[in-house]
Parts: C-alpha cells; structure tokens; sequence
C-alpha cells in the first residue's frame, strides 16, 4: 500500500488507524514492557537468567486472564486486574516455594521454583481449556497462551496505557538504584539503602508491566531474557544505560517480530512463537559465543 | 566495661559505644555476643583481633547496624544507631567486606560509584561531581589506570582495593573493614596500611577485623581481642599486644619480640 493512499482512501485510513496503529503501539509498549521488566528482575535477582517468564509472573497472569474469561464471561474490563493478581501471585508463590527448598544455592531455588509454578498454571489453564466454551472462549484462552496481538484495538491499548506508563516511569527514574539492588544484602545496606524496601518497589513495577501487556498480548516468551543480554553486550551492565536501550531494542525487537508475524504467512503466526524461535536462537548463540553474560 | 581510654586521662569522644549488648542469631539458643559493652574512641585506628570464629564480623555487621541487637544499645556519635536514617547512617560510616560476588560485569569507575548512594535520592541519577568523587577516590587508592576495566576480570586483590575506593567515595566518618588484607600480597598490604594511616590522619576513625597479630600489630593504635564473643582484652596496642593475652587469646603460646622497633608475635 502506497502512503498516498492514505490521503483519500477511506478503507486505508481505516486500516491503518484503526487496526495497525493500535497494534503497533502495544508492540512498542510489549517490548518495552518485557525487556524492561526482564531487566528489573535479571539485576534485583543478581541473576542474569531470569525473566518473567521463569518466576510465574507470565504463567500467573495467563492462567488469571484465562480464569476471568471463564468465569466472569462478559466482564472483559476485569480480565486486566485479575490477570495482574495472578502474576503477583505467581511470583509470590515462586518465591515462597523457594525459601522452603531444603538444596541449592538461592537462585537456583528460585528459578527451579519458578519453573514449577509456572508449571502449575500451565496445568491450570490447561483444564480451564477444558471446561471453557469450545467456540467462544476456547480460543480466546488459547491465544493467552501463544501471544499474539491481531486482537488489538484502541480500547485494548489505552487499557494498559496507565500501567505501563506508571511501571515504565518507576524503572527508568530508579535505573541507577539497580546497580545497587544487584549487589548483596549487606552490601546494599552499608550504601545506605534499604534493600529490601527498594527491591519491593522495583518488583511490584516489573510485575505490573508485565501483567498488563501480558493481559492484551498473551504470553510471549524469551523477550525478556534475551534483550536485557543482548543490550548488556553492547552497552555494559550499568543499568543507566541498560534500562533505555532495553526499551529501545525490546520495542524494535517485537515490533519486527510481530510484523513478520502478520506478513511471512497468508495466515498470522502466533506472537510468542516467533520470539522464543529467535529469542531461543539468539540466547544458545550468545551461549556459545562464550563472554559471560 | 572495658574501656580503651583508661590509660588516658583527657576524656575523648568515642565513635561507637556498646552498652550491655546482647545478640543471638534468629533460631538458635545460644549467644555470640553476651552482655558486651566497649567503647572505640573517635580518631582512633582500632584492630578486633581474635581466632576464627570469635565474633569479629558479627561484631563489625552490629556496627554497620546490619544486624540488630537482642538487647543493650550501640550508640554511633552518642546517638542511637536506631535513630539515624538509612542516607544519614550511610554517610556517617562505610563498610569494606572481605569479599563480594559481583553478578554483573560493571566498570570499576561505575562501581565505585555506587558509594555516593548515600548523597543521592532514590529518583535521584549521580552527578558529574559524585564521578569526579570517584575517579579521586580511584587515584587515592592508587588503582585509576582500572577504572574502565571490568570488575569481574580483575584479581582478588585489585578487587579488594575496588572496595575500599567504593566505601572510601561515601566520604564516611567512620570506616569499617572485614579482614582487609585477606586476598593482599605483601606489596598491596603495605599500600592499604599507608592508605588507612593517611586517611586516620585526616579525621577519619577505622576499625578492622582481622586474625592475623602482625596486621593488627602494624597497624592500629588501639586493640579489641575477641574469643567465643567475649571481649579479652582491650586498649591500647602497646598495653594489649602482649605474650601472655595473645596466648590466651589464640590456646598456643605466642611471644611477642620487638624487631626493627616494631612488635611482632612469634608462636608454636
């Protein structure tokens, strides 16, 4: 489509401001979001392989979305807060679950605990799939659990506008705080912070950015571990520089995906497909390559 | 109550007092600290000595206010620990552990950085001014030709110096160290000793672990000995730095001869 067209084609300028603006925007927001958040929790953990993904936030708040789908059907305004709900929780029982785990170093605990709750949401909305309405909500839930956003219009993007907007400004105003949360306890004390307090902070921000993209969007995948080390390559580990440019790369990173989603077939693959095939790739190439990450 | 400034009759500010204090670790019965009172004088450059496993750095973590006494009060400058704020505290006194694990490939100078936290909000990014404090730091502790070097690709003891340059850009009134010379060769013991008597002379008062008797010897003017978290012996180094304490102190006995006007402890 030639951008003249958009002069004096109605169906165009439909198009394009109806259907593909809304979508590109959340693309952005999606990126920035995951990447963002990926980072928040890669340097509070002291972990560089964390990401939403693997503490429950995602699964949680695909299994809460699924959840208020089935349950309170027709109150689609309530699909976001109960997804968020979900991604706290999920994230809450990641990290008591690994407090109790009698081996392992703490971040081994957690992700293994992460892995198994998010497990345990994979299970729960895979019986949500059962009891669900095989024409109507079915698909819906099915969706949540690939990723994708050929779903997405304006009402859907401004919904999660205040979110991420309130998540996103947080982490960029703290970034430098994260060079100091990414160091142990004790350490952090004696800098004068409170670690604890300042880690909660940071938390509860990357788990609401993510419940909220991941409540319009679906699960997608890999973004939030990949960017974050990509960035670090390219960039260094001072979080001043690697919060933007994960934001900035993310964003350009799922629109790219979600592009070749809409266009490499005559039908749309789901989102997070794509971005766990590359992100997957990228990850086991950078592995390979060697550096540390 | 041991008091270090006995022998001195002027009366001194103290830097840190401990008034009947009392800590346990959460679940177990038993105490580490029981009743422990001393008071370490302002200026002062003070050695806790003491076999593994005697309480130094659980001592030096009450200090810091990481870990909070059962009972008895800590008092930084005649005031409360419990009343200073995180920012106040983390100005007034800074910590160099014995060592950290670094997660992350930071650059030495942005690490060093991370000690002007105490002056900065939390929405608040550091100035051009807390880098410049930085980079001094970094040429006080003589290692500037680091600064864009990875962290994690430095030695131990370059490491050890990248800490000490971090607590020393807090600009603290009060510096603790957790067995400073542990990952030292001789050379880089002798420029951290020269670098905290410099600093001890501008003002600053230092208080460091460490298991080693000649360190402690070299170093400070006043001693605290610990054993199974009772206090041995404290005071000045000329009156505690002796044979009979230092063998009592370690269960071996230990002579302590002056060689090249300097005591040194001579055991086994």
């Amino acid at each position: 489509m030639s951008p003249g067209r958009l002069l004096n084609d109605a169906l165009a300028q439909r198009l394009v401001f109806n259907l593909r603006l809304p979508r590109i925007l959340t693309a952005v927001l999606l990126g920035m979001s995951l990447s963002a958040a990926g980072a928040v929790l890669q340097m509070i953990f002291g972990n560089p392989l964390v990401e939403p993904g693997f503490l429950g936030v995602s699964q949680g708040a695909a299994f809460g979305a699924a959840f208020s789908i089935i349950t309170f059907s027709g109150m689609t305004w309530l699909v976001q807060p109960v997804a968020a709900l979900f991604a706290f929780v999920g994230l809450g029982l990641s990290y008591l679950v690994a407090r109790h785990v009698r081996f392992g170093g703490w971040l081994l605990r957690l992700i293994l605990a992460g892995i198994a709750v998010s497990a345990l949401f994979s299970a729960g909305l895979g019986i949500l799939k059962y009891v669900a309405d095989p024409l109507s909500q079915l698909p819906e839930i099915t969706f949540w659990m690939l990723g994708g956003l050929w779903t997405l219009n304006w009402p859907k993007f401004l919904s999660i506008v205040p979110a991420v907007l309130l998540g996103l400004s947080v982490i960029w105003l703290m970034r430098w705080r994260l060079n100091l949360l990414s160091l142990n306890d004790q350490t952090a004390f004696s800098l004068g912070t409170a670690p604890a307090r300042e880690r909660l902070i940071l938390l509860t921000m990357a788990v609401l950015v993510t419940a909220a993209v991941v409540s319009v969007a679906g699960i997608v995948s890999w973004v939030g571990l990949i960017i974050p080390h990509i960035v670090r390559r390219v960039f260094g580990a001072d979080a001043r520089e690697l919060i933007p440019a994960s934001m900035l790369i993310g964003a350009m990173f799922t629109l790219v995906c979600d592009t070749l989603a809409r266009t490499i077939f005559p039908g749309e693959v789901p989102l997070g497909i794509l971005t766990s095939l590359i992100g997957a790739s990228v990850f086991l190439y950078l592995m390979h390559a060697g550096k540390r990450p | 109550m041991n008091e270090i400034n006995k022998p001195n009759e002027t009366v001194k500010e103290s830097v840190i007092q401990f008034e009947a204090v009392t800590f346990g670790y959460a679940g177990s019965k038993g105490l580490v600290l029981d009743g422990m009172s001393l008071d370490v004088l302002k200026g002062s450059l003070t050695a806790i000595l003491g076999p593994n496993g005697a309480g130094k750095t659980t001592l030096l973590q009450l200090i810091l206010g990481w870990l909070r006494p059962r009972s008895g009060m800590i008092k930084l400058n005649n005031k409360p620990l419990a009343d200073y704020s995180r920012r106040a505290m983390g100005q007034a006194m800074s910590l160099v552990p014995q060592s950290e694990h670094i997660s992350f490939d930071f650059e030495v100078v942005d690490y060093v950085l991370l000690g002007r936290a105490p002056y900065l909000a939390p929405l608040d990014q550091p100035t051009a001014q807390d880098e410049a404090i930085a980079m001094e730091t970094l040429e006080m502790v003589g290692i500037s030709q680091l600064a864009s070097r990875p962290v994690t690709a430095l030695s131990g003891g370059e490491r050890q110096l990248v800490l000490l340059a971090r607590a020393l850009a807090q600009q603290p009134k009060l510096l603790l160290l957790d067995e400073p010379t542990s990952h030292l060769d001789l050379g880089n013991k002798a420029r951290l000793i020269s670098i905290l008597r410099q600093l001890n002379r501008q003002g600053v008062s230092v208080i460091f672990t460490t298991h080693e008797p000649e360190v402690a010897s070299q170093l400070a003017d006043q001693m605290i000995l610990m054993r199974d978290g009772k206090v041995m012996g404290a005071g000045s180094a000329g009156d505690v730095f002796e044979g009979k304490t230092l063998s009592e102190l370690y269960g071996v006995p230990v002579t302590v001869a002056e060689v090249e006007g300097r005591r040194v402890a001579i055991w086994g």
